[in-house]
């Protein structure tokens, strides 16, 4: 017999503790009468103004869901086909390929918010013009091609950039996700279906992709959780009207956030619980019907 | 005949990861050493004076406290994740002890800091408590100093270390600290030569998961840190966004770059050398 880990348990039930205290706290003041942090009493009106009157808040919410939803889909579109040639091609380039898409894995996100934020301030807004100089000396019929060319480098920051920054550092999460799930793979199954006579096309969206279901969900749902998460990118590529909920609450924390954010974390807290517990339990009922 | 696709299916992803990550990250770059424009962005001409600028006191003073706090962060983070994931990995229900660990994080990382602005504040729950509790009525400042960054930085990141050694101890053989103990091996040496070695991997990237994102960490110092605390990201997001300062700010996003990467070449040299030391072992011992 080996002893039991007391000490461990013991370090175990500790962290917890410490990972749900400030939690706790939040909740408790969400019931708080009063406007700060000091105890006023029992009241649920926080919780009223959530729902009647809390416009900003919930617009920004609603950014950061059209932010995340939209950045996932792409990126789990590009980055599941990404793995799919990683791991089962040689070609020019693939070395190339590898190295850079993980290196967003592991750069500091500040490098990352700091390069996109350069990037489309400066060097498009910069070919932009230089498109536009030289459209005003161009002879008509180039002139006007030129413009319409420039129109994609008159970048302004906003929802747009946004969205762009969050689909490149949300892609390697996606890559790595389904390239877990491919791996598994019998790729035999695939020279079968092509010794039959299948088409490209036909394998990947009869074979391929369906095998791969899991590892696409769970990448899809990574990027969508990284996205409403991000702040520090999205704070360097953020403009006018692209609020999202990291930046709502950063932007009132400092004069004291108004007292519904309690509430909101209290429900945000108890919804993703919900939606967790059933998505997994809806993998789970998937994998066992299969 | 077999044709290859492997071009075609990773065309989107080789001309997105170009055009928004590689140039960028060139650019930053070059912008290291151009010229200052007061008016924001670079002009045109070679210059060092962003990377002398990093000479001067006030920059190295962040850089120690940058690496001070990564360093005892990461130390506290990995030592309080060590016991947690093998609590877990040695208990029948660790499905339910892993949802403990990870509930907590699925609060938005913003929230999660201004909970411990709720727990530390002036006006907050320990004030309240402590002046509750009647030990003094003199507001006790618990904010905007260095150890409560380090509290919120093992706060924030002791899932990126915990999940990473669960899987490594969840793997390793428990049978192999009993023969250890029934040849005369304490339990604490046990643990420490035996294990400890066996999970080495875990480990190490448990402290690349902690230790690299706090080296570019801005919203912890920003919020809860005072002036004793300014990081490296204050200053990054300071020049670029108020102070138009761009080629320091990407010479100091160069200098972050460099310091991840010398980490993460030591992490595959060594794990390269790990795996050579398997295959003879494997070899030796066929």
């Amino acid at each position: 017999m080996t002893r039991r880990p007391r000490v461990s348990r013991a370090v175990y039930w500790a962290v917890v503790a410490f990972l749900f205290f400030p939690l706790l706290v939040l909740l408790f003041y969400s019931f708080n009468e009063g406007k700060g942090f000091q105890w006023m009493g029992f009241s649920l009106r926080w919780y009223q103004k959530l729902f009647s009157n809390s416009r900003e808040l919930w617009a920004s919410v609603e950014n950061s869901l059209i932010i995340g939803l939209s950045a996932a889909t792409v990126s789990t579109v590009i980055g599941t086909l990404g793995a799919i040639g990683l791991n089962w091609y040689k070609f020019f380039g693939k070395k190339y390929i590898q190295a850079v898409s993980f290196i967003p894995l592991i750069l500091p996100e500040i490098v990352i918010g700091v390069s996109l934020l350069i990037f489309f301030a400066s060097n498009l807004r910069g070919i932009g013009t230089v498109l536009d100089g030289l459209a005003a000396t161009a002879p008509l019929g180039v002139a006007q091609l030129l413009m319409v060319l420039a129109i994609p480098f008159h970048v302004e920051l906003g929802m747009g950039t946004i969205l762009v920054a969050h689909i490149s550092f949300t892609l390697p999460f996606v890559i790595l996700m389904v390239l877990a799930r491919l791996s598994e793979f019998d790729y035999s199954i695939i020279e079968a279906a092509r010794d039959l006579g299948a088409k490209e096309l036909d394998i990947l969206f009869r074979i391929i992709i369906p095998i791969s279901i899991p590892g696409i969900l769970s990448g899809f749902l990574t990027a969508f959780t990284l996205s409403l998460e991000d702040f520090v990118v999205t704070l360097f590529v953020q403009g006018p009207n692209s609020q999202t909920l990291p930046l709502y609450i950063y932007g009132h924390v400092k004069k004291g956030l108004p007292p519904e954010v309690n509430a909101f974390s209290v429900i945000l807290i108890v919804f993703t619980m919900v939606l967790m517990f059933s998505v997994r339990n809806l993998l789970k009922y998937m994998v066992k019907s299969k | 005949m077999k044709k290859n696709y492997g071009t075609w299916y990773t065309l989107p992803l080789a001309v997105w990861i170009s055009l928004f990550f590689v140039i960028p990250i060139a650019i930053v770059l070059i912008y290291s050493v151009l010229t200052r424009d007061y008016t924001g962005g670079v002009i045109w001409k070679f210059s060092l004076d962003s990377f002398s600028a990093l000479a001067n006191s006030s920059f190295i003073r962040a850089t120690a406290t940058t690496v001070f706090i990564a360093l005892v962060s990461t130390a506290i983070t990995i030592v309080l994740a060590l016991p947690v994931a093998y609590y877990m990995a040695r208990s029948r229900s660790n499905t339910i002890l892993l949802l403990l660990v990870v509930v907590p994080f699925w609060v938005n990382f913003l929230i999660r800091v201004y909970a411990w602005m709720a727990v530390l504040g002036q006006e907050g729950f320990l004030n309240d408590l402590i002046r509750w509790m009647g030990l003094t009525n003199e507001p006790v400042t618990f904010l905007f100093n260095i150890w409560a960054v380090i509290i919120v930085h093992v706060y924030a990141y002791l899932p990126y270390a915990i999940l990473p050694l669960f899987t490594t101890i969840e793997k390793f053989d428990f049978g192999l600290l009993e023969a250890a103990r029934d040849l005369g091996a304490s339990h604490v040496k046990s643990l420490t030569k035996i294990m400890l070695p066996n999970v080495q991997s875990g480990i190490i990237t448990a402290v690349l998961f902690t230790f690299i994102p706090i080296l570019g960490s801005y919203a912890i110092p920003d919020l809860i840190g005072g002036t004793d605390s300014t990081m490296l990201g204050t200053i990054v997001a300071l020049n670029l966004r108020t102070g138009n300062n761009w080629p320091l700010a990407s010479a100091i996003s160069v200098v972050l770059t460099i310091i991840t990467s010398v980490g993460l070449l030591l992490y595959f040299l060594y794990n390269q050398r790990l795996e050579k030391v398997h295959l003879q072992f494997q070899e030796e011992t066929k």
